[in-house]
């Protein structure tokens, strides 16, 4: 078994998933919360990555903070480097990538808040943000734990967005599942076999706890 | 200065009813207003515009010098800004806290002893001791009723909001919780607005009641003066009751009370717990006449009275009676002309005493100084 790639795969996993509860948690309160009539506009954004190919979607990553973009002009600038085929940028593209995972179970979770519980915050000199974190994600841990451990589990698996963005660089961006693809290319079944076995051990474990946490949450789409 | 609320606001639903409304509410000395009106009639849409939780389209809404809305202005204070209490028709509580933490909720700006004062003050006012630990779910619907309005005075608010307080109780305990909480409202002294359809609790709590009817303000007076004088047939139909009088029980034995009106003796069925101080009720459907003196029959009060007033309400015939004190009955046409009524023709109301209902009224030394 390749420990490196799956050291790499558990960092790049564990390290988007942090993001997406920093990243997601405002788009998703905007999502439950927004009285905008076109909404689902944006929603419709943050579902892309479900049914965009990896390619698709990797291909337009890479352009974007590609050295003739003006982002990826500046994070050369910046940092010295540019950001593909780099873990930061293989960080970025994830993020991206498993956004509707993490976003989909919050807003589902805020949509089950009684809307008078939060009313009656407010009418009790609460603010809208001492509300948020007093009382609405308290009572949403489980969707909270849900977006947390789908945006883990899903990019443990990813690969063509890896492959598009973030190359196939041992220790550095080389994951479990390109890591697979290799073994299998050099005939090396025994090998893939393994680590096919452990990615699939850890992804089921990961699931179970999703469903025991909540069998109710975890819909492609909040249920209205 | 005596300071006032002031409330004109408006508000369309496309497709719906267009909510006008326009009252005001004294601050100081602090009053109590009834909101009465049928479900669907926009008492509770205009409960949220006063709480800040839904914006009129037009209006203003004043609090003594306070402007809390202003539509032409664009001033819309927010529900915390505004400093006021609220308790809703299902009570909100936060299942996920203890009473405790209900209470407490409200309270976080404050230094740790002083908020314990405050919870523990909310919670021996409402007789909470005890339960402090408890989940609401593990209470019951009174306690649940109690727990929502500690939560709701202990931030000692301006205002008080109440969505029929009592409409998620059942009826026995309701009775007794009306009394509880009108010895409340006037020990706390704070205005309060109290949505209801209940004229029982219009009666028993309100010092002032505006009938709200298709999202307007129909009439605006006392509760007494309203039930027994509705400007029209619509505020009558609404609130469903005709004949409200002030009365003192003179005994009440077994469940049947005697009750004093204008020195007439009235056998009413007696609730529980009504103090010698009451309003006595009774539907202008509840009263039947009788041509002169009727003979025996199985209606406990007869009384002798002369017609002064005959108004029409579309199929049915208002009489209005004087029997030692005014009295509404309602009957058909075709018994107008039966009974030959007319101004001055002297006739016997009767009614069982199960149609005459007994509200508690408001102890005449705590009315004088409200």
């Amino acid at each position: 078994m390749n420990w490196i790639a799956i050291g790499v795969t558990f960092k790049l996993a564990a390290l988007t998933a942090m993001a997406l509860v920093v990243i997601g948690l405002p788009i998703a309160y905007w999502v439950s919360f927004s009285r905008w009539r076109w909404k689902f506009l944006v929603e419709s954004v943050v579902a892309l990555p479900l049914v965009l190919p990896p390619t698709v979607l990797g291909f337009y990553i890479l352009v974007a903070i590609g050295p003739h973009s003006p982002i990826g002009r500046l994070y050369t600038d910046l940092v010295g480097h540019p950001l593909p085929f780099t873990f930061e940028g293989l960080l970025i593209a994830s993020i991206l990538y498993s956004l509707p995972f993490a976003v989909q179970p919050f807003a589902a979770a805020f949509d089950q808040v009684d809307r008078r519980l939060i009313e009656a915050s407010w009418t009790l000199g609460v603010s809208r943000f001492g509300t948020f974190f007093r009382l609405i994600l308290p009572m949403s841990v489980a969707g909270m734990v849900t977006g947390f451990v789908l945006s883990f589990a899903h990019t443990l698996g990813e690969f063509g967005v890896v492959l598009m963005v973030g190359g196939n660089i041992e220790g550095v961006t080389r994951t479990v599942s390109i890591d697979i693809y290799d073994e299998v290319q050099a005939l090396n079944y025994a090998g893939a076999a393994k680590t096919a076995v452990f990615l699939l051990a850890v992804s089921y474990l990961i699931l179970l706890t999703v469903y025991a946490m909540n069998r109710k949450v975890w819909a492609v789409w909040p249920q209205k | 200065m005596a300071a006032e609320m002031i409330v004109d606001i408006t508000k369309s639903f496309p497709g719906r009813l267009m909510l006008e409304a326009r009252f005001g509410l004294s601050l100081d000395p602090p009053a109590i207003l009834i909101l009465f009106g049928p479900s669907g009639s926009g008492k509770t849409t205009i409960l949220r515009c006063l709480a800040g939780l839904e914006r009129p389209e037009r209006g203003v809404v004043r609090f003594g010098t306070e402007t809390w809305f202003d539509g032409q202005a664009g001033v819309n204070a927010s529900p915390q800004a505004r400093r006021l209490g609220c308790m809703f028709q299902d009570y909100a509580l936060f299942h996920t806290e203890t009473v405790t933490g209900n209470v407490a909720y409200g309270l976080a700006g404050l230094p740790p002893n002083e908020r314990k004062a405050r919870v523990g003050e909310a919670l021996a006012l409402l007789q909470l001791q005890g339960v402090e630990a408890m989940r609401p779910a593990q209470l019951s619907g009174g306690q649940q009723q109690r727990v929502a309005l500690a939560r709701a005075i202990a931030r000692r608010p301006r205002l008080l909001l109440l969505d029929e307080p009592l409409s998620a109780l059942d009826a026995p305990t309701r009775a007794g919780v009306r009394g509880e909480l009108r010895h409340l409202l006037k020990q706390l002294a704070i205005p309060s607005v109290v949505v209801t359809h209940d004229w029982g609790e219009a009666l028993a709590l309100g010092d002032q009641m505006a009938v709200i009817g298709d999202g307007k303000v129909l009439q605006v007076g006392t509760p007494q003066a309203v039930f027994n004088r509705p400007k029209d047939a619509e505020v009558a139909r609404i609130v469903g009751i005709e004949t409200a009088l002030e009365g003192w029980v003179r005994e009440s034995v077994g469940g049947l009370a005697m009750v004093e009106v204008a020195g007439v003796t009235l056998h009413a069925l007696a609730e529980e717990g009504v103090g010698p101080d009451v309003f006595v009720c009774i539907r202008a459907e509840d009263v039947v006449l009788a041509p002169g003196s009727a003979g025996t029959t199985s209606a406990r009060n007869q009384l002798r009275g002369r017609v002064v007033d005959i108004s029409s309400m579309g199929a049915l015939v208002k009489i209005g009676l004087d029997c030692g004190f005014p009295l509404s009955a309602v009957v058909t046409r075709a018994a107008v002309e039966d009974l030959r009524l007319s101004r001055g023709l002297p006739v016997t109301a009767s009614m069982k005493a199960g149609a005459v209902h007994l509200v508690p009224r408001r102890d005449a030394a705590v009315t004088a100084t409200a």
